[in-house]
């Protein structure tokens, strides 16, 4: 186990100049624009019947018309309870899936049906980072190769010249020490393999990097190490993130935006101050109202929504409303029609008939 | 379907009574082919009834292995226990014959664990299993094991439980089969319940609907618990009273607010400003440097130390408290707190 490298980092960014990020970003989105849009997104997966004549029998509806806006330059986190297609959307988004129908616009052009040459720029512009930093590393690889593995294939980026020597940057970038290229990523902690994963999607210098879960397999106290190093990266290299996880402290710290997913469509939309502030969806309410909360003076203050029941199954999705088998505000008019993602004047989009802001998290005075 | 809240301030444990569960500088090691790795080193702590202790802890830092020990379900070899004991009920578990301890183990002390699709049986009903309990301890008849059963399903809340009762692990959701688990554990009415990370697999909502199940059954039968867990936020929730682990040791001890408002460990202080929160974005986090130490190569003095802000070498330190020679025990640091730091005064009062 090699000793301990993410310390300096961890403190200081190596690199010389000093970042300007001295507190915090605004919470307010910054003013780019818009360099991926996802349109009416859905991926439906066919469940079939039979081994050798396969008969389709339904379908699995994991992402059931998303609607997203990735600006440059900032963080949108998409958060939901597992099962609800947000780890769809994640792989739609890096083209590791085809939609089943609609659009994911980057840069004014549609990528749905790239291919050859142009979808191999797209995909060098969208890079991932990944939940499982055990199971998403090639254990026979060296740490060199991994990070080095995508200029085989866009080998415009790096010169073949100097490639060990930008790896090592790019190792040193991220916290861990250059010396260790040729090392296998067994001999490396999580956090430090978490790094590695990081390294190899900078190495194409991407535009977007979506992050899946990327801080839920490791430890409290290297999260926190990590997800400073992704705000010093983004701050660095212009980079805009999509930041999926389930954990709405890590989200709302990171996000500028959070959009909350809900068995396979978006059910409410906002900036972290308004999502997590002033929550108008009743699942976004029932969810906020179930994080334990660190202050021992707010314990027992907020109200405890519990929901009943179960998550209903993707293949066979309630009609209108996603959300009325579990909704204490289900009317007739829930299970008609399907709410639009609207302001029905709450201040930001929420997709319920009945939206109306209500303060779940008890404000910390602090 | 709102609730009004209740978590209501949980009856204070009552600090007279005597403990039901006492463990006393227990030391566990692993003897592996890369060396002896020390998973617990001296660890101490009693549980009354009716209290909620949690024991927080990164993953390495032996909290998980120390209620092993509890339970008597230590993998050994590799796994040995070298030192200390296990009082329930005052009487020493380790010292007990077999069968002895086989009494204890289900009517006495249960356990639930994190992952409840791999401790259950997938080729059994899960009435088949919950009713196991009642056969092996009991000798109950099949029938009137599958009754009990369908009870214990009702009071875990699943529903339809009649219906249910024949149903495989794998028909049920994540939440259901953590509950199948629960009543698995409390089928024999156990004084000491020790839930090793059993909501750290599920989802937000449904650790809420779990956690408040298990308050629930706690005030129904004022049994002990015991809380493993990471969750900064689950323990401030649920715990009457926490300790600390840190390598294998407790670093910190004490009430659940005042470890909270204001820590006496820099590990439990650096862990609390790492963890972002939600009630607010917050500035920057502030994450304590390095990772975890690894357990065959502890490092000396202080385990903390090379993580450590606060740490003092020769040149500041006091006599008799370096921080990187010296091991700091766990002692009294002000009236009800505990704490393994040669400076805890000074992190007390920063």
């Amino acid at each position: 186990m090699p000793d301990d490298s993410s310390g300096s980092t961890a403190a200081s960014p190596s690199g010389g100049a000093p970042l300007s990020k001295g507190g915090r970003r605004p919470s307010a989105p910054p003013a780019g624009d818009a360099l991926l849009e996802i349109r009416d997104l859905q991926k439906h997966f066919p469940l079939t019947q039979g081994v050798v004549f396969k008969r389709t029998i339904g379908h699995v509806r994991a992402v059931d018309g998303v609607n997203l806006t990735l600006r440059r330059g900032e963080t949108v986190g998409l958060v939901g309870e597992s099962g609800c297609g947000k780890s769809t959307v994640s792989k739609l988004i890096v083209a590791l899936e085809k939609p089943t129908a609609g659009s994911i616009v980057y840069k004014g052009r549609d990528v749905t049906g790239l291919s050859g040459k142009a979808l191999k720029e797209y995909r060098r512009e969208v890079q991932i980072i990944f939940q499982d930093p055990y199971a998403s590393l090639n254990p026979r690889m060296t740490v060199g190769d991994i990070v080095a593995e995508g200029w085989s294939v866009h080998d415009d980026v790096a010169p073949k010249k100097g490639r060990l020597q930008r790896t090592q940057e790019l190792l040193d970038r991220v916290g861990l020490n250059p010396d260790y290229v040729n090392r296998y990523p067994h001999q490396f902690s999580g956090g430090q393999r978490q790094r590695i994963g990081i390294a190899r999607a900078l190495a194409l210098r991407p535009e977007i990097i979506v992050c899946d879960e990327p801080v839920s397999a490791l430890d409290v106290s290297v999260q926190a190490q990590v997800v400073n190093l992704l705000e010093d990266l983004q701050e660095e290299f212009g980079l805009s993130y999509l930041f999926i996880a389930h954990d709405l402290s890590v989200v709302r710290h990171i996000s500028d935006r959070v959009a909350v997913m809900y068995l396979g469509s978006i059910v409410e939309e906002g900036t972290d101050e308004q999502v997590y502030g002033s929550p108008s969806h009743p699942y976004t309410q029932a969810l906020l109202s179930s994080v334990p909360l660190h202050e021992p003076h707010l314990r027992g203050q907020k109200d405890r929504i519990l929901l009943q029941g179960d998550v209903p199954s993707p293949a066979d999705p309630p009609s209108g409303c996603r959300f009325r088998t579990r909704c204490w505000k289900a009317q007739d008019i829930c299970a008609q029609e399907p709410p639009a993602l609207v302001d029905r004047g709450q201040g930001h989009p929420s997709s319920c008939h009945f939206a109306e802001a209500r303060e779940v998290v008890p404000v910390d005075a602090e | 379907m709102t609730r009004p809240d209740l978590s209501e301030p949980a009856p204070a444990p009552d600090p007279t009574g005597t403990p039901v569960l006492e463990v006393d500088d227990l030391h566990v090691e692993f003897r592996t082919r890369g060396g002896v790795v020390n998973a617990v080193n001296g660890v101490s702590y009693s549980l009354a009834e009716g209290e909620t202790l949690a024991i927080l802890g990164e993953s390495g830092s032996g909290k998980s292995v120390s209620a092993q020990a509890i339970m008597g379900i230590l993998d050994s070899p590799p796994a040995r226990i070298t030192g200390g004991g296990i009082f329930f009920q005052g009487r020493d578990l380790l010292t007990m014959p077999e069968d002895e301890q086989r009494k204890v183990r289900g009517p006495g002390i249960s356990m639930i664990f994190q992952d409840a699709l791999s401790s259950l049986n997938p080729v059994y009903s899960v009435g088949f299993q919950i009713g196991e309990m009642f056969r092996a301890h009991r000798g109950t008849s099949r029938k009137e094991a599958k009754q009990h059963a369908i009870e214990l399903m009702d009071r875990v809340r699943i529903p339809g439980a009649r219906a249910r009762v024949n149903d495989y692990p794998h028909q049920f959701s994540g939440g259901m089969r953590q509950r199948v688990m629960i009543a698995m554990a409390i089928a024999l009415d156990p004084r000491v319940l020790i839930a090793d990370e059993p909501t750290t697999a599920l989802d937000v909502t449904v650790q809420a609907q779990v956690m408040d199940l298990l308050k629930d059954l706690q005030r129904d039968t004022g049994m002990g618990l015991i809380l493993i867990t990471h969750d900064l936020g689950v323990v401030n929730e649920v715990a009457d009273n926490v300790a600390v682990m840190y390598a294998g040791r407790i670093v910190e001890r004490g009430t659940v607010d005042d470890v909270f408002n204001n820590p006496a460990h820099p590990y439990t202080d650096g862990l609390m400003s790492s963890v972002p929160q939600v009630e607010h974005k917050g500035g920057r986090l502030l994450p304590i440097i390095g990772q975890p130490p690894n357990l065959a190569a502890i490092p000396p003095g202080c385990p903390f130390h090379p993580r450590c802000a606060r740490r003092r070498l020769e040149a500041d330190a006091l006599p008799g408290r370096v921080c990187d020679t010296d091991v700091p025990p766990l002692r009294l640091v002000v009236p009800g707190r505990e704490a393994a730091c040669h400076y805890s005064e000074e992190v007390l009062g920063a």
